[in-house]
């Protein structure tokens, strides 16, 4: 059967990488096809290619057998291409129809035609089991009604083929199965999904066939049935992952933070946390697991002082540091914070590589010199710090913003494990990570841990959580639930308490 | 061909801070020409205008004096702008720190008497810096604690600066000179003044001393702790915080350091100038010191040249009215179309570099 896209030797160059290198890709019609590699392996770049965002510097594109050439997107989507992208493109303050409709409004006479809209937006809401409200305005709606909403536009507007770009990375556990049965659905409706990852679990759940791409080439098409997750792993690194991190038995201190029967509250005023305990030695890596929106923000928030507790005590590192300033978190705390959003609180994305890595040590030894900062120490430690974690795709003196995601958390890594903390707080620390640069982050933690570094690890991902800690805390509506040895703790069990089962 | 191309390209990608200049510059070019044009619909000789212009900004000794003389106090302000900007605040009362930097230097400046000049000025200086500093920690505080926005407080600062500057010299007001008619203090003693630099001019060591803190401000932003914590708020306050710096301590310190350098400009004009306090003595040099500042590129070794620019429109204005009978707003016309154009340099720029930048597909280099 002819394919109904063909992509034919891309070849597409940045200014100092080769972003797909002869690339040939082919999807069939009606198949969920995935586009797995690691971040920045080409994925996207050819995605925007397909969708008329870039040109190609050589190749061909064949829709249906029919030659293409994209200007732009507005192109793509006449050839009933669309593409749902990683951040949506909704404007908070409309409805949804008004979102859907906007560039392609329906009128009646020289007014806008809102009900037929509505009706129209209804009708295919219920037809592909989108459940969506039309009259909602986005900012009030869940990330996955945006979403859906995303994919419903799309829909509106006549795509057969769609583009999901990494659409489960927003996603809890359960409404990435939700989002598995609409893209089934889809399928079963004829519609061609590509559907681009870095996680092979979802690879192996959801597509029929997967092509790996790596450094910007093709690896291998192949069909999903006949792989498994460590050979797709293989393929997109090049070499053998360890899915199992390697705990040995370690000797547990004494206690380095200590929490006790702490109350706090959200940024509207409402009680986010409440009788918190908990008792973090060194040697010790404690999950805290949970779905997202339990508190976990605000958890990290008091653990760094970014948050007042309004009852409770903090105590870290021996001293007492409920309601302090986040610096004394630092410098009497002794901690290491790597938060979950690294380009709102990680970073400064206008500032150079070697202004990155000082962030937060400017006031310590040897940067700070009186007054003045030195910033020859400040390079030379940057260099050997990109040298030491493998940093790659530009040099110190470029801008943060530059880097690719994977990169720009290893520059969070490299900087706040360099402080030599007592206790680190890692905070979905591999977050829009992709395989590489996850086993990198992990074994940086297994490694801190080994050398006596008490270990606060919050994430979304149970099996992260599962792989790392020693013991496991869930987190259910801003209250500690339970607590498992990790070695014992059933995945079930767990999963069962973070939704607010189990025993209390 | 292509060859040459994608090398002028990593010639542009590696030279940013040159481009930008060159960026500067051309946003000057466009807003002449545009001037000109309006020049011309106005019935006026745009050729003649700004032979003009550049006559009374250059055309004699004291042509020039004049130009440099209104460098100085925009020099100042453009350096005050920037370095609460660098923190993330748009100060507007820049002139409301220059009039009460001038009031305090005008008191200091006639009230102490007996002192050698070597002391006085100083003390003089510092008063009006310290003035100034205090109307800029105002915001500043209010910002940080209460979060009030610096745009609304400063501007009603400004408002509060020059009528309380403008009572002191009124008939009944507590500074009003008792020799003259005009609403002016006193003169300030001689031993205040800030002397002259150059014969048969009035242009005086202000210039330098504002080039002076062009470079301190400068080693203060790149190369001190507090300039790199200031900067790291000004551009993500978010992370600044999370890394343990206190952000609303910044504010306070930034807007402390932008009035200090505001109260300096008022305090200069005062004992380089005008020796007596009048009302609204400064014709404006807070607001274009905005100008000169995004001009400058809110780099202080930028605002040196920016401010001279301003400085050549301002002192060539008054020519161009005698000459050419250009109105003088003609001139404010022009430096409002430079900004423009430099406000319009960036996505201007950005067409023109992308557009250069494409690959013969259309596409854009991403990392310009």
């Amino acid at each position: 059967m002819e394919p109904i896209i063909k992509m034919e030797n891309i070849v597409k160059r940045f200014p100092l990488v080769c972003a797909n290198d002869h690339v040939n890709f082919e999807v069939k019609k009606g198949e969920i096809h995935c586009l797995l590699g690691e971040n920045g392996a080409g994925k996207t770049t050819l995605m925007n290619i397909l969708y008329g965002l870039y040109g190609c510097d050589e190749g061909k594109i064949f829709i249906r057998g029919e030659e293409v050439y994209f200007k732009g997107p507005s192109d793509a989507i006449k050839k009933g291409i669309g593409m749902v992208h990683q951040h949506f493109m909704l404007i908070p303050v409309f409805t949804i129809t008004e979102n859907l409709i906007l560039g392609a409004e329906p009128v009646k006479g020289p007014s806008l035609d809102i009900k037929k809209a509505e009706e129209e937006i209804t009708a295919l809401s219920q037809k592909y089991q989108l459940n969506i409200d039309p009259q909602a305005y986005v900012m009030d709606i869940s990330v996955g009604m945006q979403q859906r909403a995303e994919i419903l536009k799309l829909l509106y507007r006549g795509a057969d083929i769609m583009i999901f770009d990494e659409p489960t990375a927003i996603l809890t556990p359960q409404k990435v199965k939700e989002l598995y049965k609409i893209m089934n659905f889809l399928k079963e409706n004829g519609h061609t999904i590509i559907f681009i990852t870095h996680k092979l679990k979802e690879v192996m759940d959801i597509s029929d066939r997967v092509t790996v791409l790596r450094d910007g080439k093709v690896v291998d098409t192949v069909e999903t049935s006949t792989t498994n997750p460590s050979k797709l792993a293989r393929m997109m690194v090049g070499r053998e992952v360890l899915f199992r991190v390697e705990k040995p038995k370690k000797k547990i201190g004494k206690a380095v933070l200590e929490m006790e029967n702490v109350f706090a509250k959200n940024q509207r005023g409402l009680p986010a946390l409440q009788e918190l305990n908990l008792k973090v030695s060194e040697g010790e890596i404690v999950g805290i697991a949970g779905i997202d929106g339990n508190g976990q923000k605000e958890l990290t928030e008091i653990l760094t002082g970014l948050r007042k507790v309004d009852n409770g005590k903090i105590v870290i590192n021996g001293k007492d540091l409920t309601n302090r300033e986040t610096r004394e978190f630092f410098t009497v705390g002794r901690i290491a914070y790597i938060p979950e959003d690294r380009l709102l609180r990680g970073l400064i994305l206008d500032f150079p590589l070697y202004e990155n890595f000082i962030l937060g040590l400017q006031d310590n030894k040897p940067f700070a010199k009186g007054v003045f900062l030195d910033f020859i120490k400040a390079k030379e430690f940057s260099q050997e710090l990109v040298h030491k974690f493998d940093i790659r795709g530009s040099n110190i003196e470029s801008l943060a913003n530059t880097l690719s995601g994977g990169n720009q958390q290893k520059i969070v890594v490299a900087r706040e494990l360099q402080r030599d903390p007592k206790l680190i707080i890692a905070s979905q620390p591999t977050r829009g990570l992709d395989v590489g640069a996850t086993e990198f982050v992990h074994q940086q933690i297994i490694k801190q841990s080994n050398e006596g570094k008490a270990i606060l690890l919050i994430s979304l991902e149970l099996s992260e959580i599962m792989n790392l800690s020693d013991r496991i805390i869930v987190i259910y509506e801003g209250k500690f639930r339970g607590e498992f040895n990790a070695q014992s703790a059933s995945e079930e069990e767990i999963g069962l308490m973070m939704a607010g089962g189990g025993v209390s | 061909m292509k060859m040459e191309k994608s090398n002028l390209q990593q010639i542009i990608f590696k030279n940013k801070g040159a481009f930008s200049f060159i960026k500067a510059f051309i946003a000057i070019i466009l807003a002449l020409i545009l001037g000109a044009i309006i020049l011309l619909l106005m019935g006026n000789n745009p050729i003649e205008a700004y032979s003009a212009l550049v006559q009374g900004a250059f055309g004699s000794k004291r042509c020039f004096a004049e130009t440099l003389l209104s460098t100085t106090p925009l020099m100042f302000g453009g350096l005050a702008f920037a370095l609460a900007y660098r923190c993330g605040l748009f100060n507007i009362g820049v002139e409301g720190q220059i009039a009460m930097g001038g009031m305090a230097a005008a008191f200091l400046g006639y009230s102490l008497t007996g002192l050698p000049p070597i002391i006085h000025l100083p003390i003089v200086l510092i008063g009006a810096a310290l003035m100034g500093a205090v109307w800029g920690i105002g915001p500043g505080f209010l910002k940080a604690r209460f979060g009030v926005h610096e745009v609304i407080s400063t501007i009603m600062l400004n408002y509060i600066a020059f009528k309380i500057t403008g009572y002191m010299v009124s008939v009944k007001g507590p500074m009003k000179s008792l020799v003259d008619e005009m609403p002016a203090s006193p003169r300030i003693l001689s031993s205040a003044k800030i002397i002259r630099i150059w014969k048969g001019t009035r242009l005086h060591w202000g210039i330098l001393i504002a080039i002076i803190l062009a470079v301190v401000v400068y080693y203060i932003l790149f190369k001190t702790r507090l300039g790199y914590k200031i900067r790291a708020v000004g551009k993500n306050s978010f992370a600044a915080e999370t890394v343990g710096i206190n952000v609303p301590r910044h504010f306070v310190i930034a807007m402390m350091l932008s009035g200090l350098l505001g109260g300096l400009a008022g305090g200069v004009e005062i004992c380089g100038v005008h020796y007596r306090l009048l009302a609204a003595f400064s014709p404006g040099y807070g607001f274009d010191s905005i100008a000169v500042a995004l001009l400058g590129m809110l780099h202080p070794f930028g605002i040196i040249f920016s401010a001279f620019l301003f400085g050549i429109l301002r002192s060539g204005a008054i020519l161009m009215q005698a000459m050419a009978g250009v109105s003088k707003d003609m001139v404010q016309v022009i430096s409002a179309i430079i900004i423009f154009f430099m406000g319009m340099s960036e996505p201007l720029g950005k067409y023109f570099t992308e557009r250069f930048m494409r690959n013969k597909d259309g596409n854009i280099r991403k990392d310009i």
